[in-house]
């Protein structure tokens, strides 16, 4: 139960810091007790069974789902304050594809919030967005309508988004689900850019084989949070046994079949 | 100022080709103000509803415009009893807002703090709001005071009675709604396609949603007396439903949606004030309807006839690859010329499919008739079936050689799949497979019919 970051002086200046938050969903609580700091130009997963509450965790420091108590802060200060300092990339199945905006639209959303009230879009942040694209290598599909791009690429075009933002502090929930090998490496790679231009990146997600490769940092979370810290301190057998109920080959399965019945 | 602008109150009767003109371009003041009054409505209908559409919430305009009865009937019932004209339209309307404002927050009062789903909340409070306002109207037939008459007018829309003053007011809130639109284009899109961005983003989510709701009961509000209450959700859903089969670009969306809201506005303005007893309402919706049914016959992006023939055009070419396939495979195997009997035994079609395949392949120089039974590739057939060919077996090699597919199955699975290869796939397959590019490898399975 003991989390390795649970202290009580928190540094003033990480990038993300939870205090104590609590969560519920219809009074019953899905999060409890959020305590962490998230450190400076780290690739950070949060990892954990289905239902642990990975996306209701970056939701809630987001301001995105209510929050029965806690202080969420972002380099010190509160989120409302620092917008502009977070990107957020959302599950793709988040929105509808079929809305008609092409790639290019959908990346220059990230800039709306730099762009301001009733102005409307020009050059210089159109060319931003291009950028974006070009990063993620979705360039030639910038006009393409959204509908038109497959799965992998519909999710470069949401992280092309939050490169757009120029943030400091990058949550991704799920940006590797349906996505092809391929998409998923170049992905992968960006996200280390980002690392090493000194941004930190949280980045929910599911696949256990890949944890160690991915990650320098690891929240291991079921509803609370059962450990945090380096990888290769908390990427253990234990704490995997304590966040998925011991039953580590099966849950998957069972989780895979509850999905399907949803 | 009580110029009405109903040609006859009796009878049905066709007008004139004098009235004609004189409604049609508008000679009158009157007609003049009511027709821009209305035309102008149907723009901002289209162009807010294009957002009511594309944030599935067409059912909720629905219910707010269903919702204005009950407010016009209270309204009226409260200015009777304090002695004042019952008709007033200024409260009148101003009741109608208050209970479409009223209907909005039942709905998501409704959805949020009960687990009913929205659908659920819309009928419910669709029906009761609406029933309410029957109710009342029920009421005031029975009062002596403030003079009822007229009040039905509010559920079906007659343009033609409007006056001057009416439909001014018309035309400056529907370009108020107009303009508020424009200006929040860029929010309104975002918080339509996705709200938790725009949170995250700091954009004031629920006062956006808010807005864009009060603009709907605006269109509503105003529209009532022009198209009435049961039909205005037409006039905001319709033109932007028709307008989405044009274009997959979200301003071009709002533009033909506008355009297509203020020519069923003038029309229905128009026939209304032409011919006797008719509503301007159904004029509207039928008008609208429509250009609905031409935009989804027609329409260049989603119509039904570019998505029809899209799809024969991909059966004919599907069938040509298959002619040219085969016929190449029977001449690697030594048939030249290649006699049709063989052919048939390639694949399963039917005599007649293949004599039309051969004819249309005849027809585009691919093939040449040797004789009555037997036929043979042209140069260009030549060159054409060699890119099929290559494309199938690369597509083979791929399957077997990647995707450990055994080499039994892969003709049937190459065969569904090399069709819609485009020439960048082409090229990763080479880039893949390493072959050298313009040369058809060989098949790598026993080939069906071949005699070798």
């Amino acid at each position: 139960m003991a989390s390795s970051a649970r202290t009580s002086e928190h540094s003033a200046n990480a990038p993300l810091s939870i205090h104590d938050m609590t969560v519920a969903y219809h009074r019953r609580p899905v999060l409890w007790d959020i305590d962490f700091d998230a450190p400076q130009a780290r690739l950070i997963g949060i990892v954990g069974p289905n239902g642990a509450g990975k996306s209701t965790l970056i939701k809630a420091a987001l301001d995105l789902v209510p929050r029965v108590s806690g202080v969420v802060s972002i380099y010190g200060k509160p989120y409302r304050q620092q917008r502009r300092l977070v990107g957020y990339v959302p599950q793709r199945e988040s929105v509808d594809w079929d809305f008609p905006v092409n790639a290019r639209d959908v990346v220059t959303m990230g800039r709306y919030g730099q762009i301001g009230w009733c102005r409307p879009v020009t050059r210089r942040h159109r060319a931003a967005a291009m950028e974006a694209l070009d990063r993620v290598g979705m360039a030639d599909y910038a006009r393409r309508q959204i509908s038109q791009l497959s799965g992998g690429q519909q999710q470069r075009v949401f992280l092309a988004r939050a490169l757009a933002q120029e943030a400091e502090l990058y949550l991704m929930d799920e940006p590797f689900a349906g996505v092809d090998a391929a998409t998923e490496q170049a992905i992968m790679a960006i996200l280390e850019d980002l690392k090493h231009a000194g941004k930190t990146v949280l980045v929910v997600h599911h696949d256990l084989q890949t944890v160690s490769d991915y990650f320098d940092w690891l929240i291991l979370l079921n509803m609370r949070i059962v450990d945090a810290g380096p990888t290769a301190d908390v990427f253990t057998h234990d704490n995997l046994h304590k966040t998925y109920g011991g039953k580590l080959t099966l849950l998957s399965e069972a989780a895979d079949l509850i999905a399907k019945q949803r | 100022m009580m110029t009405i602008l109903a040609i006859a109150d009796h009878g049905l009767q066709w007008p004139d080709a004098e009235q004609f003109l004189r409604v049609l371009l508008m000679r009158d003041y009157n007609t003049r103000v009511v027709v821009l009054g209305v035309s102008v409505l149907g723009l901002a209908a289209g162009v807010v509803g294009t957002f009511m559409l594309l944030r599935r919430q067409a059912l909720l305009s629905d219910a707010v415009s269903h919702a204005t009865l009950p407010g016009i009937g209270l309204a009226f019932m409260l200015m009777a009893a304090w002695g004042g004209d019952g008709r007033t339209l200024g409260g009148l309307l101003l009741g109608a807002a208050l209970f479409g404002v009223l209907a909005i927050f039942c709905v998501i009062g409704l959805t949020r703090y009960t687990r009913l789903k929205d659908d659920t909340a819309l009928a419910i409070v669709l029906s009761v709001l609406f029933g309410l306002g029957i109710a009342f109207l029920g009421l005031i037939q029975n009062m002596q005071e403030g003079n009822a008459a007229g009040l039905s007018q509010f559920i079906y829309g007659k343009a033609a009675s409007m006056l001057a003053v009416e439909a001014n007011t018309i035309f400056v809130s529907a370009c108020v709604i107009a303009l508020v639109c424009t200006l929040l284009f860029k929010e309104f899109t975002l918080v339509c396609f996705d709200q938790g961005f725009a949170a995250t983003q700091g954009w004031p989510v629920g006062w956006l949603d808010l807005v864009l709701m009060v603009m709907v009961v605006g269109v509503t509000v105003v529209g009532l007396q022009a198209v009435g209450l049961i039909l205005v959700v037409a006039m905001l859903i319709i033109p932007p439903a028709a307008a989405r089969f044009w274009t997959d670009h979200l301003s071009r969306m709002a533009l033909i949606a506008g355009g297509l809201g203020a020519v069923s506005g003038y029309l229905g303005a128009t026939l209304s004030g032409l011919m006797t007893n008719l509503p301007t309402g159904p004029v509207i919706v039928l008008t609208a309807t429509f250009m609905f049914g031409v935009s989804l016959l027609l329409g260049w992006r989603r119509g039904v006839i570019r998505r029809v023939a899209a799809h024969v055009r991909l059966v004919r070419r599907v069938g040509m690859q298959h002619l040219l396939r085969a016929m190449y495979e029977l001449r690697e195997s030594g048939d030249d010329p290649i006699r049709i009997g063989r052919l048939m035994m390639k694949r399963s079609w039917s005599i007649r499919r293949l004599k039309r395949l051969l004819k249309r392949a005849q027809r585009c120089g691919h093939v040449q008739a040797v004789s009555d039974q037997s036929v043979r590739l042209t140069e260009q057939g030549l060159a054409a079936a060699a890119t099929v060919v290559r494309n199938h077996r690369l597509w083979e090699i791929y399957l077997i050689t990647h995707a450990d597919i055994a080499p039994s199955h892969v003709d049937r699975d190459a065969d569904a799949i090399e069709h819609v290869l485009g020439a960048e796939l082409v090229e990763r397959l080479e880039r893949t497979l390493a072959v050298e590019p313009s040369r058809a490898p060989p098949s790598p399975h026993p080939l069906a019919g071949a005699a070798s």
